[in-house]
């Protein structure tokens, strides 16, 4: 596994949560993904362009995901509802930005598409490429979330 | 123009975000505020409403916060509107070429409120 990849996201991923959510994660161990399997009850997915070409998941537990829409809402979310699916792909999108930021500084360019949301149970997330899948888990008090990112081989 | 009567646009696909900066917004007083999703949109109520100031994402379907941005610059009417881009592109060569294009202020998602209120005061 290559750690100039998994630095940002795991930095991207808690500066968004903290910064837009008031919540603080903590990184698990990142592993290498055997299935497609997604580990939560609704996951964005977004493809990676430039120097390396990929994709990017984030996969939420639902408690997780609708404490999280509620502090940056202030309204209450106690179900994956349109507004919920919404935000998740914000939330997506900004950790792809911030992880391509921090990437970019350390002379990698690359783009990012816009999500598309996936929800329900056992449901899949499927890479753009073939290539090794890492993912890196983060927990908190409301359940948990895991950062994929596949690249070509 | 009294400083909170000021008529912002906040255009940005998601609707959670342009929630949430519109919430932003109104703890800081603004009450004039529209909202679109795409800079087509928002192209069509500059056309059509007095607007103050414009708060746009850069990546959107249909058309894009910079090529907004370039269309205000380049149109009389609109040429000196204040627009702050709010965006997740972070990276240099976004910041570089909205620059370029006469952004008036830059914003990296994620962001705080202070952020947002010291982008406005700064353009106004």
């Amino acid at each position: 596994m290559d750690v100039k990849y998994i630095n940002p996201l795991l930095s991207g991923t808690r500066n968004v949560f903290m910064t837009m959510a008031q919540i603080d994660l903590t990184p698990g161990k990142p592993y290498l993904k055997k299935d497609r399997e997604a580990q939560g009850d609704i996951s964005a997915i977004l493809g990676l362009t430039g120097e390396v070409e990929g994709s990017l998941s984030v996969s939420c537990t639902q408690q997780l995901i609708c404490q999280a829409v509620t502090n940056m809402l202030g309204e209450l979310f106690q179900e994956i509802d349109d507004d919920v699916k919404d935000a998740m792909g914000e939330l997506a999108n900004m950790i792809s930005g911030d992880a391509r930021r921090i990437l970019s500084e350390n002379g990698l360019t690359i783009k990012g598409g816009i999500p598309t949301i996936i929800s329900g149970t056992n449901h899949g997330v499927r890479h753009f490429t073939s290539g090794p899948v890492i993912a890196i888990p983060f927990e908190c008090a409301f359940g948990h979330l895991t950062v994929e990112v596949a690249f070509s081989a | 123009m009294p400083e909170k009567d000021l008529r912002i646009l906040v255009v940005d696909d998601f609707a959670t975000m342009r929630r949430m900066i519109k919430n932003i917004l109104k703890q800081l007083g603004y009450t004039h505020i529209e909202e679109a999703d795409n800079g087509q949109a928002a192209w069509s109520l500059l056309e059509t409403r007095e607007i103050d100031l414009v708060i746009s994402d850069w990546n959107m379907p249909t058309m894009t916060g910079l090529e907004l941005l370039k269309a205000v610059r380049s149109d009389e009417r609109f040429k000196d509107l204040p627009f702050i881009m709010v965006t997740a592109e972070g990276q240099q060569e976004n910041v570089i070429e909205a620059a370029q294009n006469k952004v008036s202020q830059y914003v990296v998602k994620p962001f705080n409120a202070d952020t947002i209120a010291g982008k406005i005061e700064s353009v106004i």
